[in-house]
């Protein structure tokens, strides 16, 4: 098969599967709460899939990624609140301001070589939350943000459109990032984090890349931030904390720093897991951190290292099932975000 | 025809002059040799030259390669890329982690004609682009004899291949003008000589001027036409091997006093 078919055929799987699983939850059969919870956890794996294109692509550590999901999510409602304007736009509206944002913020930053952009991050998503708590009039100050309008308020559709929504978003930001990685611009994205001064050396516009990279990282942190806002209707400053960002980096790195299936599959585990030890209130904070821990001493490279950091893809599953031709490694299309 | 000249360039890191009022002039299609004891500045040359370091004062013009003459103090290192002037790296900086044949697409990016949106939306171009570049990359590689190994990690073939894909890559970005550093280190004489070899093939084959930092002698002497001679960052001699050979200044910048005076 061409690549061109391969992709087409890809294509139909990945829309197959999600109308499949639209189906499920439309009939209940996934019930609402895990509906929910995989919601969730497909926001949390859009945002990690940003943070990844900035860290584990290109190589520059950002530590702030709840400050632009908070700017999406807050820049959402405030548009659809106080503007009455349409959800869509609204979300669009949401991630735009978090990639000017992101902009604004690498434009200084990513000049220089070495951890700054670590360190501007940082402070970056605490000074958004104090931001947040001090401007009561547009975010409803530190009692939180009350009364967003949500995706619909039909009891039965309510969690059907919310998670067909966040996974149609999803499917597209993964496409769109394994297209983009997979092209020659990707690969030029990819040997500033390998070699800084070589890629240089190879007529790479180091300086270009990094803000590309980490404005589109930030535009996906503020579209996850903006799908968040109408879905849970309530949105609080500390929701938004210094934590939140180091969730995604643990589910970056779990997954594999620079594996776009790594990230997929270790933000839905991690969400789950989340869930899961609820029994142990206060004290799951711990798990997180201890799995970073463990992680770091005996699996660096995250699960996906387990498997020579490939990516999961159908062009490649395709070609093998239609091995009249022996398979051509890379081609086209991925969906990770089918489980 | 003159395509890179510096004109008294100099460049001082704190109190050290690292290089001092440097006088380069090389010709289209020579082949000429940078040689020196360790710490002589050779590096640091071939770094104000490609823009990592921007000389203390002084000017670098090469022609481009439209054979206009450009100033290239300035620029950074990806502008002189483009303008064409490649190099290689004496400590090899290969893209470890990523595949030889990426490493060489990577190094094709100034030809790239599709942009990011092509790519995201795979439109025809991009396959047509990407089509172009692999079978260039793949013609680069069979010259140097990697072929067959496109498909492995750069970190994982063997320290003469890596030096050979570091030459790989640089003419990959298209140049006119080459500056090897240290092509033949850690190689055995039989590797030296087929690197010898290939460097006069791909002189003539791609129609370089090629500016190289050695310390093998058998290599400098034996195809180099012009050498220029640094000791503490100071020009002590130039000439064609022979003469530098010969040259008493030379001798004693290597050896140490001569052996007339040592008496």
């Amino acid at each position: 098969m061409s690549k061109k078919k391969t992709t087409v055929v890809s294509g139909f799987v990945v829309a197959i599967v999600l109308l499949l699983l639209n189906v499920l939850v439309a009939l209940r059969i996934i019930d609402e709460y895990t509906s929910q919870v995989l919601t969730i956890a497909g926001i949390n794996v859009i945002i990690a899939l940003g943070l990844n294109l900035i860290s584990g692509f290109t190589g520059q550590l950002a530590l702030g990624h709840a400050g632009f999901m908070a700017v999406g999510a807050y820049t959402t409602a405030a548009l659809m609140m106080k503007l009455n304007i349409h959800v869509f736009p609204a979300i669009i509206g949401g991630a735009l301001m978090a990639a000017i944002f992101g902009f604004l913020i690498g434009l200084p930053t990513l000049r220089l070589r070495g951890d700054y952009l670590a360190i501007v991050t940082l402070g970056f998503g605490e000074i958004i939350r104090v931001v947040m708590i001090n401007l009561p009039d547009l975010t409803g100050g530190p009692a939180g943000l009350k009364g967003i309008p949500t995706y619909t308020t039909n009891f039965f559709w309510r969690p059907v459109v919310s998670f067909a929504l966040v996974y149609f978003v999803l499917a597209f930001v993964v496409v769109l990032l394994s297209n983009l990685l997979r092209s020659s611009h990707g690969k030029a994205i990819i040997s500033i984090r390998e070699d800084e001064i070589a890629a240089n050396a190879m007529g790479i516009n180091v300086f270009y890349y990094k803000i590309f990279s980490f404005t589109v990282s930030a535009f996906i942190g503020g579209l996850g931030g903006a799908l968040y806002a109408p879905f849970f209707g309530y949105l609080s400053p500390n929701m938004f904390n210094f934590q939140k960002s180091v969730e995604f980096l643990i589910i970056v790195v779990l997954g594999g720093m620079g594996n776009l299936t790594g990230t997929v599959l270790a933000g839905i585990g991690l969400t789950y897991l989340q869930e899961v030890l609820r029994f142990l209130k206060d004290y799951r904070l711990v798990i997180y951190p201890l799995i970073l821990i463990v992680v770091m001493i005996f699996q660096p490279s995250g699960i996906m290292g387990l498997f020579g950091n490939r990516e999961f893809s159908l062009a490649t599953l395709i070609n093998k099932l239609n091995s009249e031709r022996p398979t051509q490694e890379k081609s086209s299309d991925k969906a990770g975000e089918v489980q | 025809m003159t395509v890179l000249k510096t004109e008294n360039i100099s460049i001082q890191f704190g109190g050290l002059m690292a290089v001092s009022g440097l006088n380069l002039d090389i010709k289209e299609g020579e082949l000429v040799g940078l040689i020196g004891p360790n710490g002589a500045g050779k590096t640091t040359i071939f770094n104000m030259l490609t823009g990592v370091y921007k000389p203390t004062n002084g000017r670098i013009m090469i022609k481009d390669r439209k054979d206009e003459v450009q100033d290239i103090r300035k620029l950074h290192p990806y502008q002189i890329t483009a303008l064409g002037m490649a190099r290689t790296f004496q400590n090899i900086r290969l893209f470890k982690d990523l595949t030889v044949l990426d490493n060489v697409r990577i190094a094709n990016h100034l030809n790239v004609e599709y942009n990011t949106l092509d790519a995201v939306l795979r439109l025809p171009k991009y396959y047509q682009e990407e089509e172009r570049i692999e079978e260039q990359s793949m013609e680069l590689l069979k010259i140097f004899n990697i072929e067959a190994k496109s498909g492995e990690l750069a970190k994982n073939l063997p320290y003469g291949e890596q030096r050979k894909l570091e030459i790989v890559r640089a003419l990959a970005t298209k140049p006119h003008i080459l500056l090897l550093d240290e092509p033949a280190a850690g190689m055995n004489p039989q590797e030296t000589q087929e690197l010898m070899d290939l460097i006069e093939y791909i002189k003539e084959r791609f129609a370089l001027t090629i500016l190289l930092i050695e310390h093998d002698m058998k290599l400098v002497m034996g195809i180099c036409q012009r050498i220029y001679v640094l000791d503490y960052g100071r020009t002590i001699a130039r000439g064609t091997p022979a003469e530098i050979a010969n040259n008493p200044l030379v001798i004693k910048a290597y050896l140490g006093k001569e052996m007339e005076n040592d008496a």
